[in-house]
């Protein structure tokens, strides 16, 4: 690993202050770190945001669950709140890599690496999370540009998500077999008015299945996406899995999550 | 006093092993050490057109810089291949020269090319990334399918062919298939897996300016074999210049056998740079460099009766050596493999032809099981296809073809001395509920599931000996072992064994024998291993033979003790030798029923002299001291056999393939300590079921390892297995005194195939390649439901 400067603010302010085109903002360090020892990746600066008080715990509202960027998968996994707001967003979180994993990455740094496997960016979308900025506030689907691209701005740095309490929802991923990312990560949410499906792992970014959302919206069962055709293009296909392959499990999962909802 | 062979005693080694007390060679550091970091071919195959060193050479702490031209003018000798195989035709196998740092040209992805030594790990790194290589790439022949087609990638090696051997009579087995009813036939691939011992490899070395001696800790399962090999053929330091330290090392399943390109480098450049050197490979560099194994192309037939008999057997594989032959990179996809593909049955006629060809990968050794994995895989896959084929039952075609008399001589090579595989099977069927198995199939049905089983009987030849049969065979030393015994005065024990465990609990096991055979409680036992310095020479550790041959030599050895302490005893309780008799530890005067305890003996032995009353104890012609040594090298190879169960389900929809169910009934002969077997059954499962369902080297075209991390090569993981159903039969070997056979490796030998029959099993018959994972099951599933589709 090449040497660095390390920064430890103790507050946003000044966590955004040391920012520059050289520098990482770094909390639980599960990408950051490994990427920096295999030298894919080196800053000048790295700018450890876990001192931040305020960016940490977990808040529930009447119609909204609001996570702190550094709060560790494992608290969303066990925490009460989150189980009796949305369940099957604490199941996503106690299905990320290992014990270990859990016990150290973060919500925020999950969606602000924007990986195509990650799980916690589907439940961004299908729960029409708000992502809260040091700037601004985003909506999930303007935040996901790209394979590891966002909407973030240089200095700009995830606070919080505020996910909206669905009616139902469930979360179903087929992992990766080497790695547990997902291949493929499935997330329905059936809100009052309309039902999410997003999906991870198929494509470069992750999406919303629109004709699937809109199928389920008109009638949440699974006999209403019985039969719906998943298309191939547009997916990956890698020595893991082919698009065709893909496509299967992301129709196969859609239909587990309804059935689990 | 109660036998403690047989018992379940707790591991010695835990208290290290499980509270992070182990002293591994990456723990280790000499004071003002530098660090090598080596550079490495990025390409497969290309011509080195210059190494430049200079912007290296002046990078900061940078000590030095060395490439394939110094080692080649100081005329260090490079890799060898350590059994030399004859092709059918007479002629000698083609090994092309393996320099430890690449001059000329890159045969693999990793191949050194050149070494950074400087102050600090960062600054050797940094130091590597200046040097500059100029290659020319040339087209890489990776697929072995093709590489007799392909460019030749070594000057001399015609066809990319090492040797074209031939075991067996082609004729007999001509005639043989004259007479079938039916021809089972079967195309198969023994996917290729890297080793992946936990610990990755690693040296240090410490050259002594005085002495001139080196000292080399390294992850190696035979030290003193790598000392020779270093000395002898690598011309790096005579022998007793050279000392070879494996502390506790992490694992090996064979990759830790070879003495590799970084352990000569550094131990070369120690005396160079007059500086110790520290070198620990980073994880892709184990999955690019180590040893990987398997990696055969097989077309095999066996030739049946309407009822079942098997009638003959051919088997035409292509094995791929990788980039360069390896110590026994030869041997084990030839005399390990071909005789022991007729596996447990009467076949009256029989041939094994390989053809080994070397390909721009990594080279390929022995790995857990070599080439025994391979052979068993062919076999079983042609004998369930067979029972498929006729209609018959698995389980009674093997009945049927199984020999009932012992010794057996198989039809390739070897005399089984003992075994009773009717009995095992049986055993395995009433374990695993092979009756039931139906109305379990229906019920997986109900789910939407497949259901399958499938059963594998193997044998495998293991302990590698005796020396006469393996030198005939063309191996380049002796395969005896060694173990000295040492009674210190006041009792104690060290006993020196020249096996080398890295996870086989021999700690335990070793002492659990020679507290047995002399008598002594175990905690005054220490088992000491892996250091030339200590001990007499001795061969290391694979293939099931460190308690089949480095055991028994430890058996020897105390026997010798127990003789030399009759005749001290006898001297010390004014008897005759013949009266002694010796028991849990005592020498006892049998008229008088006088008594000296094994200590009291040991102790004696010390004080040779005469003062006051005593007399010196030592008889005339005797000296004095308690110390033995033994080398044992045994009449025959030992043949662990038995039969696995497999029940898998198969989710039609996703391809997952759920191992639902896991039988294994092993007669190992006399077992030492049922605990450590029972631990090592299942390392061998995971590793067999994890070549079967997961593990999946893949290189591109180019020759580029797809598969070089743990974000992409799947390792078996515990919940990827059932609780295994272990059971064990018992026929002594009769080959040795304590009746053993041997364990380490049946486990990864029976699993692939008892795993893979139950797959087909539920796939209606369909064949698929290990790995069969779950897009590949996904896709037979779907071929599945449209044949049932026609057929409705």
């Amino acid at each position: 690993m090449k040497s660095f400067n390390y920064h430890a603010p103790k507050d946003v302010k000044d966590a955004s202050k040391l920012a520059s085109s050289n520098s990482a903002f770094l909390a639980g360090g599960m990408t950051t770190i490994p990427s920096m020892k295999l030298g894919l990746a080196s800053y000048k600066d790295v700018i450890d945001i876990k001192n931040i008080k305020k960016l940490s715990g977990i808040k529930v509202s009447g119609k909204t669950v609001t996570i702190g960027a550094t709060t560790k998968h494992v608290e969303v996994a066990t925490s009460k709140d989150v189980k009796k707001a949305i369940p099957a967003l604490a199941k996503l979180a106690g299905n990320i890599g290992d014990a270990q994993v859990r016990n150290r990455g973060t919500i925020g740094g999950s969606i602000s690496n924007n990986d195509p496997s990650a799980c916690y960016p589907s439940a961004c979308m299908a729960l029409n999370a708000v992502i809260h900025t040091n700037k601004r506030k985003i909506d999930a689907e303007k935040f996901f540009t790209g394979m590891f691209e966002t909407a973030l701005k240089g200095g700009e740095l995830v606070e919080a998500v505020e996910f909206q309490i669905p009616e139902k929802a469930d979360y179903q991923k087929h992992p990766n077999p080497a790695s547990r990312y997902a291949i493929i990560g499935v997330f329905v949410a059936k809100h009052k008015k309309d039902v999410n499906v997003a999906v991870t792992g198929a494509k470069s970014c992750v999406y919303i299945d629109k004709d699937l959302s809109k199928k389920l919206s008109s009638n949440f069962s699974v006999s209403a996406i019985e039969g719906a055709e998943v298309k191939s293009s547009g997916m990956n296909s890698d020595m893991h899995a082919s698009a065709e392959y893909r496509a299967n499990l992301v129709s196969l999962y859609a239909k587990k999550a309804v059935e689990a909802c | 006093m109660a036998s403690l062979v047989g018992s379940r005693v707790e591991r010695k080694e835990d208290t290290r092993f499980l509270q992070g007390k182990g002293r591994y060679t990456a723990d280790i550091n000499i004071a003002n050490q530098t660090y090598a970091v080596f550079v490495r071919s990025p390409h497969a195959r290309a011509k080195i057109k210059s190494v430049d060193t200079s912007k290296a050479l002046k990078s900061s702490g940078v000590v030095g810089v060395l490439t394939g031209k110094e080692i080649a003018e100081d005329k260090i000798g490079g890799l060898i291949a350590g059994w030399a195989i004859r092709s059918e035709d007479g002629s000698e196998m083609k090994v092309p020269a393996n320099p430890p740092l690449a001059k000329d040209v890159a045969n693999f992805v990793g191949e050194p090319i050149a070494v950074v030594f400087a102050e600090t790990l960062d600054e050797a790194k940094e130091g590597a990334e200046k040097v500059k290589v100029d290659y020319k790439v040339l087209k890489a022949v990776v697929d072995p399918a093709d590489a007799m087609k392909s460019d030749a990638i070594h000057d001399g090696v015609d066809k990319n062919l090492c040797y074209d051997w031939l075991l067996g009579d082609r004729k007999a087995v001509d005639e043989a298939f004259a007479k079938a009813d039916k021809i089972i036939k079967v195309d198969l691939i023994n996917n290729r897996l890297v080793p992946n011992a936990m610990e990755p490899r690693a040296c240090v070395v410490d050259y002594n300016t005085a002495s001139e001696e080196i000292t080399l800790y390294t992850t190696s399962q035979n030290p003193h074999l790598s000392r020779l090999v270093m000395s002898a053929f690598g011309n790096v330091a005579p022998e007793n210049k050279l000392r070879v330290v494996a502390p506790d090392v992490g694992g090996g399943f064979g990759s830790k056998i070879n003495v590799y390109n970084e352990e000569i480098v550094c131990s070369w450049a120690s005396k160079k740079i007059e500086r110790p050197i520290k070198w620990v490979a980073e994880r892709t560099e184990s999955f690019l460099t180590d040893t990987h194994g398997r990696d055969h192309v097989t077309h095999a037939e066996l030739a049946v009766t309407n009822d079942g008999k098997f009638l003959g057997f051919k088997n035409e594989t292509i094995a791929n050596l990788g980039a360069y032959a390896r110590v026994f990179g030869t041997v084990t996809p030839t005399y390990l493999f071909g005789p022991c593909a007729t596996g447990v049955y009467v076949i009256p006629a029989a041939y094994s032809n390989v053809k080994a060809v070397y390909t721009n990968t990594a080279p390929v050794d022995a790995y857990r099981g070599a080439g025994r994995p391979e052979a068993t895989y062919t076999i079983e896959r042609l004998v369930e296809k067979a029972a498929m084929e006729l209609g018959m039952d698995k389980t009674e075609i093997r009945m049927k073809n199984f020999p009932t008399q012992f010794p057996f001589k198989q039809t390739l090579v070897h005399t089984v001395d003992s075994g009773d595989y009717v009995a095992g099977l049986e055993k395995a069927k009433q374990m695993a509920d092979y009756a039931g198995f139906e109305a379990r199939r229906k019920k997986s049905e109900a789910n939407g599931k497949l259901r399958g089983i499938g059963v594998s009987s193997y044998f495998e030849a293991c302990g590698i000996a005796p020396s006469a049969a393996v030198m005939s065979l063309g191996c380049g030393v002796g395969l005896w072992e060694s173990a000295e015994v040492r009674f210190n005065p006041t009792g104690q024990i060290s006993v020196f064994t020249g096996a080398h465990s890295h996870g086989q609990s021999h700690d335990t096991t070793f002492a659990q024998i020679a507290a047995d055979e002399m008598g002594v409680p175990i905690e005054n036992i220490d088992i000491v291993h892996g250091d030339t310095d200590k001990g007499t020479f001795g061969m290391g550790t694979y293939g099931s033979r460190s308690l089949t041959v480095g055991g028994i030599a430890i058996v020897n050895a105390c026997k010798k003790i127990i003789a030399k302490g009759k005749r001290v005893a006898a001297k010390m309780l004014e008897v005759n030798e013949d009266e002694i008799e010796f028991k849990d530890g005592e020498f006892v005067a049998l008229k008088s029923n006088k008594k000296k305890t094994i200590g009291e003996v040991a102790f004696a032995c010390y004080l040779p002299g005469q003062r006051d009353e005593m007399k010196s104890p030592i008889p005339e012609g005797d000296e004095p001291g308690l110390i033995e040594s033994a080398f044992y090298d045994p009449p025959n190879f030992s043949f662990p056999a038995g039969s696995h169960i497999c029940e898998v389900e198969i989710d039609p929809d996703t391809g997952n393939v759920k191992v639902e169910k896991y039988t294994a009934v092993d007669d190992f002969g006399r077992i030492v300590n049922p605990m450590i077997v029972e631990g090592q059954v299942h390392g061998g499962i995971a590793q067999g079921i994890g070549q079967a369902l997961h593990e999946n080297t893949q290189y591109d075209e180019t020759g580029q390892l797809m598969t070089a991390s743990y974000m992409d090569y799947t390792m078996p993981r515990a919940d990827n297995f059932p609780e295994f159903n272990l059971g064990f039969t018992c026929t002594h070997a009769t080959s040795n005194p304590l009746g053993v056979k041997g364990c380490g490796e049946a486990g990864a030998i029976a699993s692939p195939p008892t795993v893979m029959n139950a797959v087909i099993d539920a796939l209606g018959g369909q064949e698929i390649s290990m790995p069969a994972t779950a897009e590949k099951v996904w896709k037979a599933c779907k071929s599945m439901k449209k044949s049932n589709a026609k057929a409705a």
